[in-house]
C-alpha cells in the first residue's frame, strides 16, 4: 500500500519518466516520427477534454473541433510575423497587425477565447440532451467554419493561414499532456468531477442532492473547450497552415472514437485510445497512399468502432482508471 | 421583379421536395426507435450513385430507375438496420447516435475508397433537359419531375400509414413500442419496414439531387443529410406531416435567404440552416406539429 506521499511521488516520478522519454525520442528520432508522436500527443489532449463533457458530464457535444479552430486561429492570428501579416492580411486592424508572439501566451489566449465562445454557446444549448445536443453542436461546428471563411480580413477566408512559424516541438505538446491530464485527473477526483458523473448517472437525482446541473454542465464544456483551443494552437504551429476546413465532421468521429472505444469517463482509456488511434492512422497512410486506397483507414477505424459498440460497449476501461494510479482512499471508489 | 421572386418559391419548392423525402425517413425512424440516423444522408449518395450507374449501364427509363432506386435504397437500409442497429436495440440513446455516425463514415469512405474522391458528371436524357417557360418562370423538364414524383411518392407513403394494417402496426409502435409489442405486432418487422421506405424515398432523392445539380460525388449526401434532419426538427420529429412541412419551409427559407439578401449573405446559408435547427430547438422544441413533449431540452 502506497501512503499519500508516495502516491505523489509516484506521480513525479511518472512524469519524470515521460520527460526522459522525450529527450530520448527528440536525440535519436527523426522529424518525421518526431511529429507523429506530436500528434498522438495533441490527440491526447483533445480526447482526455472531451471526456469532460462527453465522458465525465454525460453531454454528448459534437463541436470539439470548433473550440480547437477558436484556439487555433487566435493561436495563429498572434503568433504570425508582423511582415508576413501585412502581407497576408493586409486588411487586419493596426493593433493586431503589429503583434507577433511567443507561442505560450499565444496557446493561453487561444484556450480562453475557445472557453468564451464555449460559455457563449452553451448558455442557450447545455439545456438540450442526448443527441439533440450533439446534433446542436455540430450545427455550431458548420455555423463557425462558415464564419471563418467569411471573415477574410482576420482569417484569409477559404485559403486559410499558411507559412506559419513552426513553433510546436515535442516538449510543448508534452507540457500541454501534463497539464490535461493532471488537470482532469483533478477534477476527476473532485466535488466537481463527483457533480459530473453524478449527472451524467441520474440528472434528477443529483439534482435533488444539490448538484447544480447548469453550472457543473458549463463548467465541463467551458474546461474541455479551454484545452481543445490549446490543441488547436498546437496542431496550427505543428502542420504550420490552418484553414476552416482543417477543424471536420472527421475530426470530430474520430475524438468521439477514442473516447468510446477508450472508456467513457477514463482519462487512462482516453491516453491510450488517442495513442493507439495515432499510431493506427499512421501505420494505414502508407497503405493508402502505395495502394492508392483512400478513405481505408476511415473505413478501418468505422469498422473497429461499430465491433466496439457492439461487443464492448463500455469502452476499454469503462469509467475506471487502473488502480495502481488511484490513491489507496479512491480505490473503493473506484470498484463498483 | 415578381418573376424573380416567383422564380425563387419555384427553386424553394424543388429543393424542399427533395429534403422532404429524405426528412420523412429520420422523422420515420426517429419516431419508431428513438434514434436519429447520421447515416440516412448517405443513403442519397448511394441513390445517386445507382441512378448514375444504371443510366450508364443501358436503356432502361426514368421511371423504371426510380422504382429501380428505391427498391436498392430500401435494401441498403435493411441491411444498415440489421447489422448496426438491431444488436444495439435496447442500448443508451446516444449509442445508436455514434453508431449511426460511424456508418455514415463508413460509407462516405467506402464511397471514396470504390469511387474516388473526383466528382462525376451526371447524366440526364435530354427530353428532362427541355425548358418550359411559364409566363414569367422557367423550368426544366426536371424540376417537374422531382416535384411531381416527390409529391405522388408523399402520397402513397400518406395512404399506406393510414390505410393498411402495415400503416397501423407502424403508427402504433411509435406510439408505444412495448404495448405494440403485447399487442402481437412484429416489432423487428416493423422498424425493418420503417427504415426500408425511409431509406428508399432517400435513394430516390439522390437520383434527383443528381439530376438538379448535375453533379455527384461520395460525400455529398452529409450536408442535405443534415439539412433534412433540421426540417425534421421544424416540423415535429416523429411527425410524417411535419417533416414535409417542414422540409418545404426550410427549402423556401433557404433559397430566400439566398435570393433575396444582398448576395454578400448567400455564403451565409448553412450557417442559417443551423441557426434555425438551434433556435427551434431551444424555443419550440417539439417542432409545428410534434404532439408529444418529450425529454429534448
Amino acid at each position: 500500500m502506497m501512503g499519500w506521499n508516495g502516491h505523489r511521488w509516484f506521480f513525479l516520478m511518472l512524469i519524470l519518466a515521460g520527460a526522459i522519454l522525450v529527450l530520448v525520442l527528440r536525440s535519436t528520432m527523426n522529424d518525421y516520427i518526431l511529429s507523429i508522436v506530436c500528434f498522438a500527443g495533441i490527440n491526447i489532449i483533445l480526447a482526455v477534454s472531451l471526456n469532460l463533457t462527453n465522458g465525465f458530464t454525460g453531454l454528448f457535444s459534437l463541436g470539439h473541433p470548433a473550440f480547437m479552430a477558436v484556439g487555433g486561429y487566435v493561436a495563429a492570428i498572434l503568433t504570425f510575423p508582423v511582415a508576413r501579416k501585412a502581407m497576408l492580411l493586409p486588411a487586419l486592424p493596426a493593433w493586431l497587425a503589429a503583434q507577433q508572439w511567443p507561442l505560450l501566451p499565444a496557446l493561453i489566449l487561444g484556450g480562453l477565447s475557445a472557453t468564451l465562445a464555449a460559455f457563449l454557446v452553451g448558455f442557450p444549448v447545455l439545456r438540450l440532451k442526448g443527441h439533440y445536443l450533439a446534433v446542436a453542436t455540430l450545427g455550431f461546428l458548420i455555423i463557425l467554419q462558415v464564419l471563418i471563411t467569411n471573415m477574410e480580413s482576420y482569417t484569409r477566408g477559404p485559403l486559410g493561414l499558411n507559412g506559419l512559424p513552426m513553433m510546436t516541438n515535442l516538449w510543448w505538446v508534452y507540457l500541454w499532456v501534463v497539464i490535461t491530464v493532471y488537470v482532469c485527473w483533478k477534477v476527476k477526483h473532485s466535488s466537481l468531477g463527483r457533480s459530473m458523473l453524478a449527472i451524467r448517472e441520474n440528472e434528477m437525482a443529483a439534482e435533488c442532492l444539490g448538484v447544480s446541473l447548469a453550472g457543473t454542465r458549463i463548467m465541463a464544456f467551458a474546461l474541455g473547450a479551454f484545452f481543445a483551443g490549446v490543441a488547436g494552437g498546437l496542431w496550427a504551429h505543428l502542420v504550420t497552415a490552418i484553414t476552416p476546413t482543417s477543424f471536420s465532421v472527421v475530426m470530430t468521429f474520430n475524438l468521439v472514437v477514442m473516447v468510446v472505444i477508450g472508456g467513457s469517463g477514463s482519462i487512462t482509456g482516453a491516453t491510450i485510445a488517442a495513442v493507439m488511434l495515432s499510431l493506427v492512422s499512421e501505420v494505414l497512410r502508407p497503405l493508402e497512399e502505395t495502394m492508392e486506397a483512400y478513405g481505408i483507414s476511415e473505413v478501418i477505424i468505422a469498422i473497429g468502432l461499430l465491433l466496439i459498440l457492439i461487443f464492448r460497449p463500455q469502452g476499454i476501461f469503462g469509467s475506471q482508471e487502473p488502480s495502481f494510479l488511484m490513491k489507496p482512499a479512491q480505490r473503493t471508489l473506484n470498484s463498483k | 421583379m415578381d418573376g424573380y421572386i416567383a422564380q425563387q418559391l419555384l427553386n424553394g419548392l424543388i429543393l424542399g421536395s427533395m429534403y422532404a423525402l429524405v426528412a420523412i425517413g429520420f422523422t420515420m425512424i426517429y419516431g419508431i426507435i428513438r434514434l436519429i440516423n447520421f447515416a440516412h444522408g448517405d443513403i442519397v449518395m448511394i441513390g445517386a450513385f445507382m441512378t448514375l450507374g444504371l443510366v450508364i449501364s443501358g436503356k432502361i427509363s426514368f421511371p423504371v430507375i426510380i422504382i429501380l432506386v428505391f427498391i436498392g435504397g430500401a435494401l441498403m437500409g435493411i441491411l444498415i438496420e440489421r447489422v448496426a442497429f438491431r444488436p444495439m436495440r435496447g442500448a443508451p440513446q446516444v449509442t445508436g447516435f455514434i453508431t449511426s455516425l460511424a456508418i455514415s463514415i463508413l460509407l462516405q469512405n467506402l464511397g471514396i475508397l470504390l469511387l474516388t474522391a473526383q466528382p462525376r458528371n451526371f447524366f440526364c436524357p435530354d427530353y428532362l433537359q427541355t425548358i418550359y417557360h411559364l409566363g414569367p418562370v422557367s423550368l426544366r423538364a426536371i424540376d417537374l419531375g422531382i416535384v411531381v414524383t416527390a409529391v405522388v411518392l408523399m402520397i402513397f407513403l400518406v395512404l399506406l400509414v393510414r390505410f393498411t394494417r402495415l400503416g397501423m402496426a407502424m403508427r402504433a409502435t411509435a406510439e408505444n413500442l412495448n404495448v405494440a409489442r403485447l399487442m402481437g405486432i412484429n416489432i423487428n418487422r416493423t422498424i425493418m419496414l420503417a427504415f426500408a421506405i425511409g431509406s428508399g424515398l432517400a435513394g430516390v432523392a439522390g437520383m434527383m439531387w443528381g439530376g438538379k445539380y448535375g453533379q455527384i460525388d461520395p460525400l455529398l449526401g452529409f450536408v442535405p443529410g443534415l439539412k433534412a434532419f433540421v426540417a425534421a426538427v421544424i416540423g415535429g420529429v416523429g411527425s410524417i406531416p411535419g417533416a414535409m412541412l417542414g422540409a418545404y419551409l426550410l427549402g423556401f427559407g433557404e433559397v430566400l435567404f439566398v435570393g433575396l439578401l444582398p448576395p454578400i449573405y448567400s455564403s451565409y446559408r448553412d450557417a442559417f440552416v443551423f441557426t434555425t435547427l438551434i433556435m427551434i430547438l431551444l424555443v419550440l422544441p417539439n417542432g409545428l406539429l410534434g404532439g408529444k413533449t418529450e425529454d429534448k431540452a
